[in-house]
């Protein structure tokens, strides 16, 4: 997948100003930087779901501005806030994610509850009576009962315990080793985040700063001022 | 500012000064259907009020008028103990007990959101008609009630559609200058405070409940003041007087003449008026286009274009057509209530 | 205030043409709660597209068409009729504020009511129902055929609604666009598609409402408009948002008015419509989100 000079506003505040990146298959890829770099924005304008110029080039073909064509070409958006439905149960959520694809589900639901036993446990309960770390379970299995080539993922470590957010994340690790699919994540976490993705872009107001491989990023020393805190 | 407040003073001695000229312009017909034009105007004055200033929506205006027409029919038919009152005196009494009723229902109505007013008020609307069916003794049923012949009071030279020109336009323009009076002090300020954020109108210590009972019991008095005047105008009240769709009319055309212009008010009470009482005219009007033929017995015509037209207008222009005037216009155009 | 005469036979009949106006009540309440769902918004042209169609019904019976093969083509027509609507004239109104719906739905009416007067006429004329009104004997107690069938129509049509909804993808797609619409263009539901299917599905369950009470009622263009009031009742007293609330607000208040206007002097056949409102108001009061309906936070 890549952006090619993306730029995107809302109403008329500009909120990229002409971003370039790539995630290769099977690649999990950081998206870093302050609060209102535009991090957020990157993958909405990824999903279609705000207005934006420049392509966006998935699989070798140009992505309509859609929510529902970019879904349907195989991008699963995690946002902010997880997007679950609390008022449907568990399992309804499961079968939601898997909207756009024909035949059974049972499979995936399998694989899912492979990864996240505790949705199975949980299956007929309302989404919103989950604790935090389940709900954030639910919406990386709702993800990947689409079978995503592509999983944006937002903020998933926001208002969970660190123990649960590094359970997630070796989980994460785990799902796209087994089944290559490519993630693109955006932290406030940083250390966490370089130390589980292969590359990372840092933004700061909408425009790309610094890119490159974690290791790399990490021995950068103004990316390790005012990002990793030592 | 100050200039402002000059202009809109100017506006309101010019308009005063049109009223009383009118009736020499036109014929003794015309000047009773603007005497019916201006009640309607009334009524859409009150409606402006309480949607234009305290956001509120009543679907249940047309109630009111009913209530303020009723009163004027008992108290100088049946009159009371005996005496029965000149019709000119019933209409203060009119208006006040639709205000009294407004505000039994704007108590309630603090409680209601948007919406769920829309449904009560819309209720009201469709279940009046059954109160005068049941006291039917004292509110004449479906035969209705027929007061005295409109004639012209204290010996005045004026012929009668004059003198209830004279009368309504007279109301309304004191109505109106009471209405500006009320939007631009503490009252209008208030309510447009509430109208834009609830919730911050209340945590700034602005009493809710106070101002949106007023603005309810002022809006029902406007609508039985009008009422009244109709009432009078008819010489004659039965549940069909004020039909059901009158209440749906009223929303219709103060969201189609903008809430808070003076302008769009007016088109909003002549396109009321037209609905109401000329439908076969325009089924005719429509006949003159080409290839149409529609039978004037079949009265549904004036509805079509109407709620096209409103349909039409809401998706095109959302602040109606005075609005969109206005945006025209600038400060051409006497307002009615200022913006700022 | 007297009690008239009372009898069990009767109050058990009175029960069931309770429960047969409740039936229809229900489904106007139903189609009512789907839309609110999707737009927010209340449909007051929800009665007005019913009558129409059942007019719509009514001329297809005139070409010699039997109801019941009337039925299904009306369904269709009600079906596609409901999704132009919100395409054309919901859907740009859409994202502004309620009043504004509101006051196009209020237009919708006018528009719909005067096109029937233009098409139709007005006045109102009989329509031959699909149930013969002869009585048979239900454990003593003698009921209407077009009662039982009423409420029997009514409540397939309810409860394969339930079964779409909850069993079908596209039920499930309807329901999660009415929940959320972010999340819901997120995995790929067209949410502008699912709103017009729900006013759609709205219309047919009107057409059905109107359909079954016309033999009743006679019809003409203003058929609908006090029952429409009702459903807004049974709709409120359920909350607003609730499907099932809407059928058990709208069974409820079909038989409390019927048994109130029969055996409350005062309240008679006249003043059911104003019971019925302060019914609504009294609830909201208590309960200011119905019976069923879910409690919506202000956060300030």
């Amino acid at each position: 997948m890549q952006l090619q000079s993306v730029e995107a506003r809302y109403g008329p505040v500009k909120a990229l100003h002409g971003i370039s990146l790539d995630v290769a298959a099977g690649e999990l890829v950081a998206v870093l930087g302050a609060n209102g770099a535009g991090k957020t924005t990157t993958l909405r304008a990824v999903s279609g779901t705000v207005r934006r110029t420049g392509d966006v080039v998935f699989d070798g073909r140009k992505l309509p501005r859609r929510p529902d064509a970019a879904a349907r070409a195989g991008i699963a958006h995690v946002p902010e806030g997880r997007g679950t439905f609390s008022e449907l149960s568990v399992w309804e959520n499961l079968r939601l994610g898997a909207y756009t694809r024909r035949g059974s589900i049972k499979d995936d639901a399998q694989r899912v509850f492979k990864y996240f036993p505790r949705l199975d446990e949980r299956k007929g309960q309302q989404a919103g009576t989950l604790s935090g770390g389940e709900q954030q379970m639910l919406a990386l299995g709702r993800a990947m009962m689409a079978r995503p080539k592509l999983v944006l993922l937002d903020e998933p470590s926001l208002g969970l315990a660190p123990m649960l957010v590094k359970e997630i994340f070796e989980r994460l690790e785990r799902m796209r080793a087994d089944e290559g699919v490519a993630v693109l994540v955006v932290e406030q976490n940083a250390n966490l985040a370089l130390a589980h993705a292969a590359r990372a872009y840092v933004l700061e107001v909408g425009n790309v700063v610094v890119s490159g491989a974690s290791e790399e990023l990490r021995a950068n020393e103004s990316v390790r001022r005012s990002y990793l805190g030592y | 500012m100050r200039l402002k407040l000059a202009l809109e003073v100017l506006g309101l001695l010019a308009l005063a000064a049109l009223i009383a000229v009118m009736p020499q312009l036109v014929s003794s017909f015309t000047a009773y259907e603007m005497a019916t034009v201006g009640m309607y105007f009334i009524a859409l004055l009150g409606l402006s009020i309480l949607t234009g200033y305290s956001g509120q929506i009543s679907l249940g205006h047309g109630a009111f008028m009913a209530i303020g027409g009723y009163t004027t029919a008992v108290l100088s038919v049946n009159g009371v103990y005996g005496h029965h009152i000149r019709d000119l005196w019933t209409i203060p009494i009119a208006g006040v007990v639709a205000g009294v009723a407004g505000l039994l229902v704007g108590i309630p109505a603090l409680r209601l959101s948007g919406l769920y007013l829309a449904l009560i008020t819309f209720g009201i609307a469709v279940s009046f008609r059954q109160i005068p069916l049941k006291f039917d003794h004292f509110l004449g049923g479906t035969s209705g009630k027929v007061l005295s012949l409109l004639k012209t009071p204290f010996g005045l030279s004026a012929t009668p559609n004059n003198w209830i020109y004279y009368l309504t336009w007279g109301i309304a323009f004191v109505l109106l200058v009471a209405a500006w009076l009320f939007v631009r002090g503490k009252p209008g300020r208030t309510l447009k405070a509430i109208r834009d954020s609830e919730i911050a109108a209340a945590s700034s210590g602005i009493s809710l409940a106070r101002y949106k009972t007023l603005a309810f019991a002022m809006s029902a008095f406007y609508a039985g003041v009008a009422g009244s005047l109709y009432a009078i105008a008819r010489g004659f009240m039965n549940p069909d007087v004020f039909p059901i769709v009158l209440s749906v009319y009223l929303v219709a055309a103060l969201a189609l003449g903008g809430v808070d212009s003076f302008l769009g008010l007016i088109v909003g009470a002549s396109a009321i008026y037209v609905l109401v009482n000329r439908t076969a005219d325009v089924t005719q009007w429509i006949n003159h286009l080409p290839a149409v033929n529609l039978n004037p017995q079949r009265p549904g015509m004036p509805d079509v274009i109407f709620g096209a037209v409103l349909i039409v207008v809401l998706i095109i222009l959302p602040t109606g057509v005075g609005g969109a005037l206005r945006r025209l216009f600038g400060p051409l155009t006497s307002r009615l209530y200022s913006k700022s | 205030m007297y009690i008239a005469a009372f009898t069990w036979t009767e109050f058990a009949q009175q029960i069931t043409a309770g429960v047969r106006q409740g039936a229809v009540f229900a489904g106007l309440a139903l189609a009512l709660v789907i839309i609110y769902r999707s737009t927010r918004a209340i449909n007051f042209a929800q009665g007005e597209m019913a009558t129409f169609t059942t007019f719509v019904c009514w001329s297809l019976m005139n070409h010699g068409l039997s109801f019941w093969a009337a039925f299904p083509i009306v369904l269709v027509i009600a079906f596609v009729g409901g999704v132009t609507i919100e395409r054309t004239i919901i859907r740009p109104v859409e994202n502004g504020p309620v009043i504004t719906i509101v006051i196009v739905t209020l237009g919708l009416a006018l528009l719909l009511n005067g096109l029937m007067s233009v098409i139709w006429g007005g006045g109102n004329r009989p329509f031959n129902g699909p149930f013969s009104t002869r009585t048979i004997d239900v454990g003593g107690v003698p009921i209407s055929v077009q009662d039982i069938g009423i409420v029997a129509v009514s409540f397939v049509l309810v409860g394969l609604l339930a079964l779409f909804f909850r069993f079908t993808k596209l039920g499930l797609g309807l329901r999660a666009a009415a929940l959320n619409r972010d999340s819901s263009e997120l995995v790929g539901v067209r949410v502008g598609w699912m709103l017009a299917f729900g006013w759609g599905l709205a219309a047919v369950l009107g057409a059905v409402a109107g359909m079954m009470v016309a033999p009743i009622l006679f019809l003409d263009p203003n058929m609908m408009q006090t029952i429409l009031l009702y459903a807004f009742a049974a709709a409120v007293l359920g909350g607003l948002d609730s499907p099932v609330g809407a059928v058990v607000g709208g069974l409820l208040l079909g038989v409390a008015i019927t048994l109130l206007g029969r055996y409350v002097g005062f309240i008679g056949d006249t003043l059911k419509l104003p019971t019925a409102l302060l019914l609504i108001l009294l609830v909201l009061l208590v309960k200011p989100n119905g019976l069923f309906g879910r409690v919506a936070v202000r956060r300030v």
